[in-house]
């Protein structure tokens, strides 16, 4: 008697849970899963990532959708973590049952996740990381519409007789970006015949550099590279005040709000260079002006922060071209996505996206070829140099 | 040479740093023997409230300081009063527990109320550094650096030289004989966590205008205390102080002269080898048994 009251109790609960599941799958709109860091080390970029994204939803919504149903993002925070973004993937495969993602803004949540989209089949749309593995391994999962960090150095290299530079040093966040930009920046100088000094790490969650920047003084450069995020960036304009560095410094990797940096490193701000992918400040001069000048408008619209205008534009990107991506295969489901994905043309704020086929031949993943802009601080403004 | 000269006065400014953060542990994980997660957001917390004071409300900036010190003590003392003193007669490892659930439900607040985005303090110190000779430090440090030597002393000052400082050693010698001897013990064991939290919120708010705020920042700063209070030997006020420093030399130089990326490994190495051959401490006297 206990076991049947038992096993039918389990049944219900079971059957509950079924119809749940059933009811969710059967929504009216066509659901869109974004992982992103909301909480943690990079909290404000991932953030400023997703109110793009969600600015990329009301435009196709307001458009009248996608095969006559509306889009939803459902929006997971990964909290700065690999581990976790792991989980907000196959949470949102499994619960959620999207048929494409876009996510995970750093390089090391993205490889993280990577196994997972080949474990479900779900393609994803990689926004902001850089590091060439994640379109290199095989995965035909990935479509990419950030640079590889290969493609920014590159596109530096050709403007790198305006810098004069003699010998660099750099100063990277010690994970999959950073060290990845580090030996593919390293790679371009010394092609160019540029001498490389001192190449330093830092933790990710480290405030004090004092010791790389004491050691990368010492090395006797001229320019000094940074990879990371914003809230390091700042940290290390002011420290290099302090310890007195005289490099002349460039972040790579479009992460380095240079409003951000006015505001908060001040005068130790001036003078720096950013490689951006997006240079809201002058949205006519974007590939797609239109385009780009709609996106800045809503943003400022919102009122969101403008500061975070250049890690923005990157949901914006992702969500039109995963949109104009279903659109194209026509039905709701992954594999005809992903399909559909090779043949897309969007027209996006960075430019113009499509896709080229990277890594080993019949699992290739999908790469854009995205526009890298150089700004300056200029007397406490963003300039063109 | 002079790289060597700039490392040295580095270290010595983020040793005293260090050092704060390790005496304000010690208090409460060496001497009451309650593992306190919430150390880092005490110290996240005094960061904020400087920040408070100072961009949203235009106080004077050293006044600020202050008050952030003083409400670091009050929830400080308040943790003790709602959570810790019902924990009791508890195991260490349901305090522990409750610890745990203290720090993320503090580090999830600090980002309702404050967001992701970085914010910075503006601190009415020159931004050129002070230049000795090849070496240069910023002003906001040695400034910093002054006022964490301050506290160290005055602290230390305070449990050796007064009363309640009496009050505090005899309570977590032996809380029943000090009972006895008259000794309010329920005043001592708030006072004392509100002194270690007070501490750690001096602390940060001390290093907030240095570096920037994040929600997370208070993270490192526990794990670097929990380190330093090992180094030094529980309870071990001097130690925790020369363990600091001890810290911070060995960080700057395995940075500088072995590897960047193993920055913050190198002072866990120390802790290794240091508990392999002094268990109890770098600079523990024997252990007493009450």
């Amino acid at each position: 008697m206990r076991t049947w009251i038992k096993s039918a109790s389990f049944a219900i609960a079971a059957t509950a849970l079924l119809g749940l599941a059933g009811t969710a799958g059967a929504g009216e709109t066509i659901k869109i899963g974004v992982t992103q860091p909301l909480t943690g080390a990079v909290a404000a970029s991932g953030n400023y990532v997703v109110q793009g994204a969600k600015i990329a939803e009301s435009f196709v919504n307001e458009s009248g959708g996608v095969l006559g149903h509306k889009i939803e993002l459902i929006v997971e925070d990964n909290k700065s973590n690999p581990k976790e973004a792991v989980a907000t993937a196959e949470k949102l495969i499994v619960r959620d049952k999207v048929t494409v993602m876009m996510g995970a803004w750093s390089s090391t949540y993205t490889l993280a996740v990577m196994p997972k989209l080949m474990e479900y089949g779900v393609p994803m749309v990689v926004e902001t990381s850089s590091s060439g593995k994640i379109t290199t391994s095989g995965n035909p999962w990935i479509f990419r519409i950030s640079p590889t960090s290969a493609m920014e150095a590159q596109s530096f290299g050709t403007k790198v007789d305006q810098f004069d530079i003699k010998k660099a040093d750099f100063l990277v966040v010690n994970n999959d970006w950073g060290r990845g930009a580090a030996s593919e920046f390293k790679k371009m100088l010394e092609g160019k015949g540029i001498s490389v000094g001192v190449v330093e790490t830092m933790d990710a969650k480290a405030q004090d550099l004092s010791a790389q920047l004491a050691k990368i003084k010492a090395s006797g450069g001229d320019t000094l590279f940074v990879t990371s995020g914003v809230e390091q960036i700042t940290l290390i304009l002011k420290q290099v005040k302090e310890q007195r560095v005289s490099h002349r410094i460039i972040t790579t990797g479009g992460s380095s709000s240079p409003d951000q940096l006015i505001a908060q490193a001040g005068a130790a701000a001036e003078g720096s260079y950013h490689l951006l992918f997006f240079a809201p400040w002058f949205p006519e001069a974007a590939p797609n002006p239109d385009v780009a000048k709609k996106f800045v408008d809503e943003w400022n619209k919102r009122g969101h922060n403008f500061a975070g205008l250049t890690e923005g534009f990157r949901g914006h990107d992702g969500i039109m071209t995963i949109a104009a991506g279903i659109e194209a295969a026509g039905k709701v489901d992954s594999d005809a996505i992903r399909q559909a994905l090779w043949g897309v043309k969007v027209d996006g704020v960075n430019g113009d996206i499509a896709f080229i086929k990277q890594g080993p031949a019949g699992k290739e993943s999908g790469q854009n070829v995205p526009n890298v802009y150089i700004v300056t601080i200029r007397d406490g403004k963003v300039a063109l140099p | 040479m002079d790289q060597f000269l700039q490392h040295l006065l580095n270290a010595t400014m983020l040793g005293g740093t260090y050092a704060l953060l390790g005496i304000g542990l010690t208090l409460i994980f060496g001497i009451m023997r309650v593992v306190n997660f919430t150390h880092g957001e005490l110290y996240t917390f005094g960061a904020y409230m400087v920040f408070f004071f100072t961009m949203t409300l235009s106080a004077n900036f050293f006044l600020a300081l202050v008050f952030a010190m003083v409400l670091g003590i009050a929830l400080g003392a308040a943790i003790e009063f709602v959570l810790l003193r019902r924990l009791r007669g508890a195991s260490i490892d349901t305090t522990m527990l409750v610890m745990i659930g203290a720090w993320i439900a503090m580090q999830n607040t600090e980002q309702l109320a404050w967001t992701g985005v970085a914010k910075s303090v503006n601190h009415p110190f020159p931004i050129d550094p002070l230049v000795i000779g090849p070496v240069s430090v910023s002003w906001i440090r040695i400034f910093v650096f002054c006022v964490a030597i301050m506290l160290i002393v005055g602290t230390h000052l305070l449990i050796h030289r007064t009363r309640l400082g009496k009050a505090m050693r005899s309570t977590f010698q032996d809380r029943e004989t000090a009972a006895l001897m008259g000794v309010n013990i329920n005043a001592i064991h708030t006072a004392t966590f509100a002194l270690g939290s007070g501490l750690a919120a001096a602390a940060g708010a001390l290093l907030g205008p240095v570096f920037v705020l994040v929600p997370g920042m208070g993270d490192m700063a526990a794990l670097k205390s929990f380190a330093i209070v090992i180094l030094g030997g529980m309870g071990n006020f001097m130690g925790a102080a020369l363990g600091g420093f001890l810290l911070a030399l060995v960080e700057e130089l395995g940075a500088g002269y072995i590897s960047s990326g193993y920055r913050d490994g190198m002072g866990f190495l120390i802790i290794i080898v240091v508990l392999i051959f002094r268990p109890t401490g770098l600079f523990a006297r024997a252990e007493r048994i009450g």
